[in-house]
């Protein structure tokens, strides 16, 4: 390895070192999307497709996970369901083919709808309070500035189920147990730590001098807020935003002990799924897959990102 | 830079004779508007962690039991907190959580360094390979837990069909979920499988912030690959992988949801973290004074690890 072998600059690796690199990442990669792919195929798997073994790499596809899913099936006989008219749809068809008739919506639509309305509630709320409070940070002198931000974050640093016990007695008490809004107000409390932290960053990063410019020419100090500051710092409050949707939309340790029937989301009714005589492995593979859709497509919006939104603004690439 | 500002600060009398609150707002002094703009974060703050934390440390000191309600409360003192920290339970939860926290680390910051090597060797097409090797980290910890038990089923799961395939034991030999020395295990490979990602993206941060020239000097001086990976690439990267380490740390200090899908604590009592003893104690048994004193316990652990970690943290900052 002597420099004067190397034609490209000494840094650069060669490229069978390159190559190396590339195949074992490339190894690593594939082997960590197995879990991944298999959710997605054992979704489109029938049941005993689903549970066969060997487990089946090549299989007919069908949708009867999808449609055990969003609907709940009752058994007949097969002379009761010879009596009825022709199927009404593709699950009914299928649902017939076991000897069953579908009996109505399942709960997994409005499962997923409360979680969009909490997530989406608990963002818009995380991000207009984080954005304030970021620009009173980043502008402005603020007494104990230092432990101020250092308890927003330490408030990140409970562990869920300790937060959750005086969390469920306080919501009992004033009435906001199993409501979307209670819900919406903690996962708000959990995401602002991060919002602040992040686009803090991300305003400090905006010269002051575009500011005192437009306060020059006569704009005061929250039209120059509203003007100049807001419009620089859409990415990061686009990014900020992400990070706070994908942080309620995964939660998990809250929805289960402070929701049942009426505010429940999605990650705690997942795992409920069940069928005759055990877990219908296909269902719940559907159920994953349409929840984890919005992730993967997010996932990618944010690569530039995800550096910054990890370690709460710590690190910038 | 507050004298730039000085055309927005127009006398107080004058701005609350307006009428619009919006006009108010603008002609608001900068004081005045910091406060207005950070005093929501901290209501909130106040009202959902703070409030609750020190009705937390009350309930902790008495015999309080959430499922009843109108039972008289009874003032215990210190008592719970003397019953946690000699009950032997407790410190079995306190010993899975430590085997779990450092087999993760550990094998997340190994494997998780190794691939930010590799990337930095910036091969054709590593954005791409990069973005995908990160999506395990951004699923929901209780949905990856939950299908991961259908890839460890015994009979059927593929876990057990690739290790039966790899190593020639029956598929149906071994039960990751239910036996009392592969569960631990088995909940440290999720973990791995979803947060070395994590890991990876830090170290490969703290890999791009060396600069080149310092590698083209070590070359000058005809330093080793070897010994430029040792007195260069690694301790330069340290913070970045100290960052890293920590910050898995807490995480799986706390670790619930995932663990609570996958074993539930079980078999017997082998995969019970703490939260997973604290959410028994607090919506199983409703031993609400105890479990208040416990999660007390467990928040000053957490508080004193998340001081390092914002010390770590300004430390990386400052480079």
């Amino acid at each position: 390895m002597s420099i004067a072998n190397t034609a490209h600059s000494v840094v650069e690796p060669s490229p069978n070192t390159r190559r190396l690199a590339g195949s074992l990442v490339v190894l690593y990669a594939v082997v960590t999307m197995i879990p991944l792919v298999w959710i997605v195929l054992t979704s489109f798997k029938s049941p005993d497709d689903a549970i066969s073994y060997p487990p089946k790499i090549v299989f007919t596809p069908s949708l009867e996970g999808f449609c055990n899913l969003f609907t709940t099936r009752s058994r007949q006989t097969p002379e009761f369901i010879r009596t009825l008219g022709p199927p009404q749809g593709l699950c009914d068809d299928i649902a017939r083919s076991r000897n069953m008739v579908v009996a109505g919506p399942s709960n997994y639509v409005p499962r997923f709808v409360n979680s969009l309305i909490i997530a989406f509630g608990s963002t818009v709320l995380a991000v207009a309070l984080g954005t304030l409070s970021a620009y009173g940070f980043s502008r402005f002198r603020v007494p104990l500035k230092d432990d101020l931000l250092f308890f927003i974050l330490s408030t990140r640093m409970m562990p869920p189920i300790a937060v959750a016990i005086p969390i469920y007695l306080m919501y009992r008490t004033i009435g906001l147990s199993d409501t979307r809004l209670g819900m919406i107000l903690l996962y708000t409390s959990v995401n602002v730590s991060l919002a602040v932290w992040l686009l803090k960053g991300f305003i400090d990063e905006i010269p002051r001098e575009y500011e005192e410019a437009a306060m020059i020419d006569g704009y005061t100090r929250f039209q120059a807020f509203v003007k100049v500051v807001l419009p620089q710092a859409t990415t990061g409050i686009a990014a900020t935003a992400i990070f706070c949707l994908i942080f309620a939309w995964n939660e998990y340790a809250f929805a289960v002990l402070l929701t049942s029937g009426n505010a429940q989301t999605a990650p705690p009714f997942i795992p409920i799924i069940i069928g005759e005589g055990g877990q219908d492995w296909p269902a719940v593979a559907a159920a994953t897959t349409l929840f984890l859709v919005p992730i993967v497509v997010f996932t990618v919006l944010l690569r530039k990102h995800l550096l910054r939104g990890i370690t709460f603004g710590a690190v910038r690439k | 830079m507050n004298d730039l500002s000085a055309p927005s600060r127009i006398t107080y009398g004058a701005v609350l004779v307006r009428p619009a609150v919006v006009r108010r707002i603008r002609g608001l002094s900068d004081k005045a508007l910091a406060w207005l703009f950070i005093t929501p974060t901290m209501v909130l703050l106040l009202a959902i962690n703070i409030f609750p934390l020190i009705w937390t440390i009350y309930l902790s000191f008495t015999n309080y039991r959430a499922n009843r309600p109108n039972a008289p409360v009874k003032w215990l003192g210190i008592d719970w907190y003397q019953t946690i920290l000699t009950d032997p339970d407790i410190w079995a939860a306190m010993q899975v959580t430590a085997h779990f926290v450092f087999w993760t680390v550990v094998i997340e910051t190994v494997l998780g360094f190794g691939l930010a090597f590799l990337i930095d060797k910036k091969f054709r097409g590593h954005g791409v390979w990069t973005t995908i090797i990160l999506l395990p980290m951004m699923l929901s910890p209780a949905v990856v837990g939950n299908f991961w038990t259908f890839l460890y089923q015994p009979q059927i799961g593929l876990f057990n069909y690739v290790v039966a395939f790899l190593t020639g034991h029956p598929a149906s030999s071994f039960q990751m979920l239910g036996d009392v020395t592969l569960s631990p295990w088995a909940i440290v490979i999720v973990d791995a499988w979803m947060w070395t990602p994590y890991v990876m993206l830090i170290c490969l941060a703290g890999l791009r912030s060396i600069p080149d020239y310092i590698y083209e000097a070590a070359e000058v001086d005809r330093a080793s690959k070897w010994r430029q990976f040792w007195s260069i690439t690694l301790p330069m990267a340290l913070p970045f992988i100290m960052l890293a380490v920590l910050f898995r740390g807490i995480e799986n200090f706390k670790m619930f949801d995932m663990v609570n899908l996958l074993t539930g604590g079980g078999p017997g009592s082998t995969t019970e973290v703490a939260s997973i003893t604290l959410k028994r104690a607090a919506f199983e048994s409703w031993r609400t004074g105890y479990s208040s004193a416990f999660a007390i316990i467990l928040f000053v652990t957490v508080f004193g690890l998340a001081n390092i970690y914002v010390k770590a943290l300004n430390r990386v900052k400052s480079r």
